[in-house]
């Protein structure tokens, strides 16, 4: 039905359109009449700016999705085309047998929550620094923010550099102060920690971005009744400022735990490869690479079907959260 | 950018002239701590891309034998690794054009169209609700989750029959993945753009658009007449936020165009694989390379800043 007035009014004639269905109302049944009865008065004529780019969506992010949830239960490896007569859930339990599995789920969890926490922290300290009535205010806000201007695979190009272990800044610096050097990128009990230090420096002036917007809401009162109240800055912040931040800490933690989640693209050109250094698999790397290295299609959909269902668990009480509140 | 003109004048530490005696003397070690930690951060976020530049210009006993932040001397500077890069990545640069520039205006378009849509339209809130939630939640899916399916998905499109005509004219038939690339980018990208531009429309005046219903405008006409020519500042932003995603982007590259030795291989693809052999890495090749990656949205951002950061921040 929606499809007709889809392609029906390409004249750019909406009104008549409409106007002659609402018509024909009276004369006997109508198809749009109806839909808008049920949906609203613009439902039909509305449809013509949301549905396509809607069905889109639906196709390429849902209906992917499914079809991923129905490969995850094949048997399907190699070249050729997946075999549906035959659906269970081995792929899982192969998973959960899996080491490799297992290390790169916890891998991904400590990432997520590492990650997330220290880029807040910084992120909030940036914030309140740049909201201290500074000058070059701009300046300042702006180099914070540029590292988040770049792609994941210039960023690890600098960071492999970083972290060199003869000549990158971070053991430069070290050995200065007198420490041994470290093998940042070779040791797989570091590693992951050098990844999310890295991934800090790129997400902390987006964190410090939403922070700051949340500090100018706060209505200058606040900090004046504290002052009166002879509470130090410090004490302000903590007691005042802070827990007036909860909607920007919400927000800010939802989507970089997001980030941390695709961190794929850091890993990948840190070492030009599918394989990640030992130590810093994540599930992301282990599905692209299950799929498109070894060619275990129905194995890495599994793997993305766990990675879907955590971002799932994070995104849904979020979505659910903003909804209450009115902002969806 | 005037603000940035103005902060051009003056040192950092120097005290605010404009300042009245009271706060001259407020100068204290508070102010001196929150400067010294603000410089202290800026060398954070500034040393990985400096030490970047510098290593770019240095010959191999150069990158060795200095300082990685120090700049290079006399003997050991050379354009040669910046010639070398933009040789390997040249075409590169083309081909994320190709693909990036379209899918950013098509994506914001429909973005667009989307938001209005659910926006300054009367249908029932019960039924829009779903809509809007599946289009929001659409943000945050990590792309995994759709990988599989989508190279089957492609393979199963015999784009290369279609597009025979562009290859009759001489094109390599790899371009075939750019228009993978473009539709891929656009479907995934509608979500926040229709995001970014809701939030926008939400706030717009209603009394126009309830004026112009009353006088009978249609749907489309009040689109084009009122609300398109009424989003230019938000098209800045979208744009350039989609721009910065989908030319930084690696993962679909990866998936869809496979293979750097593609006639069609955006940049990102062919700079991952730069400068890392099995004979060890050439740093000074992988800078050089990063920069020239990186210069397109550096550009962009050094520009419009402000719209960047509105775009995050949503």
């Amino acid at each position: 039905m929606t499809r007709n007035t889809d392609t029906g009014d390409d004249s750019g004639d909406a009104v008549t359109d409409g106007g002659v269905a609402e018509e024909g109302q009276r004369s006997g049944f109508s198809p749009v009449a109806a839909l808008n009865e049920r949906f609203g008065s613009d439902f039909v004529e509305s449809s013509q700016f949301w549905l396509p780019p809607f069905l889109l969506v639906g196709l390429f992010v849902y209906g992917a999705i499914i079809w991923n949830l129905l490969i995850s239960l094949t048997d399907f490896t190699g070249f050729g085309t997946p075999d549906y007569s035959d659906l269970d859930f081995q792929m899982y339990s192969r998973a959960l047998a899996d080491s490799g599995f297992v290390d790169a789920a916890i891998n991904t969890f400590i990432l997520l929550v590492g990650f997330t926490l220290v880029t807040l922290a910084l992120g909030l300290g940036l914030a309140i620094l740049i909201d201290r009535n500074i000058r070059f205010e701009n300046t300042f806000r702006t180099i914070y923010l540029l590292p988040m201007s770049l792609s994941f695979v210039v960023t690890a190009q600098f960071w492999a550099w970083m972290f060199n272990f003869n000549n990158g800044v971070i053991n430069i610096v070290i050995t200065s102060l007198g420490l041994g050097r470290v093998d940042w990128i070779g040791n797989p009990d570091i590693v992951l920690w050098a990844v999310m230090f890295a991934l800090m420096w790129q997400f902390a002036g987006y964190a410090m971005v939403v922070f700051l917007a949340g500090l100018r809401a706060i209505p200058n009162e606040h900090y004046e009744a504290a002052k009166v109240d002879g509470a130090s800055t410090v004490r302000m912040y903590w007691r005042v400022i802070i827990p007036q931040l909860k909607g920007s800490t919400i927000s800010a933690s939802v989507v970089l735990m997001v980030f941390a989640l695709k961190a794929f693209d850091f890993l990948y050109s840190l070492v030009g490869g599918y394989r990640p250094p030992n130590g810093a698999d994540i599930l992301a790397t282990k599905m692209v690479r299950e799929a498109y290295a070894n060619l275990n299609w129905a194995y890495a959909s599994a793997v993305a079907i766990t990675l879907f269902v955590m971002t799932l668990g994070i995104v849904g009480p979020y979505l659910y959260y903003q909804y209450n509140r009115g902002n969806l | 950018m005037s603000n940035d003109a103005r902060t051009d004048g003056g040192t950092v530490t120097e005290a605010d002239p404009g300042a009245s005696a009271g706060l001259l003397s407020g100068l204290d070690a508070y102010r001196v701590l929150l400067y010294l930690g603000l410089l202290g951060m800026l060398t954070f976020f500034l040393i990985p891309i400096e030490s970047g530049l510098v290593t770019s210009f240095k010959t191999p006993s150069g990158v060795s034998g200095s300082l990685p932040f120090a700049p290079p001397t006399g003997g050991t500077f050379t354009f040669e690794k910046w010639r070398a890069a933009f040789d390997a990545l040249g075409r590169g640069l083309i081909n994320s054009a190709l693909y990036a520039i379209p899918a950013t205006v098509i994506s914001a378009l429909l973005g667009s169209f989307t938001a209005y849509g659910l926006t300054q339209s009367n249908w029932k809130q019960k039924y829009k609700a779903p809509v809007l939630a599946l289009l929001v939640a659409g943000v945050f899916i990590p792309y995994q989750a759709v990988l599989v399916p989508l190279s089957q998905f492609w393979s199963m499109i015999p784009l290369q029959e279609w597009l025979g005509f562009l290859w009759a004219l001489g094109i390599n038939n790899d371009y075939a993945s750019v228009i993978e690339l473009i539709i891929t980018h656009v479907a995934y990208g509608l979500p926040i753009c229709t995001v970014l531009f809701r939030s926008y429309y939400k706030n717009m005046s209603e009394e126009m658009i309830e004026a112009a219903r009353l006088d009978g405008a249609s749907i489309r006409r009040i689109y084009r007449r009122i609300v398109l020519p009424l989003s230019g500042p938000m098209f800045a932003v979208v744009l350039i936020y989609q721009f910065t995603q989908i030319w930084n982007d690696l993962l679909f590259t990866l998936v869809l165009v496979q293979t750097e030795s593609s006639a069609a291989a955006p940049i990102v693809l062919i700079l991952a694989g730069l400068g890392t052999s099995l004979e060890g890495q050439d740093f000074a090749l992988r800078m050089a390379g990063a920069f020239i990656a990186a210069l397109p949205t550096l550009a962009v951002y050094i520009a419009f800043g402000e719209e960047f950061a509105e775009g995050v921040a949503t």
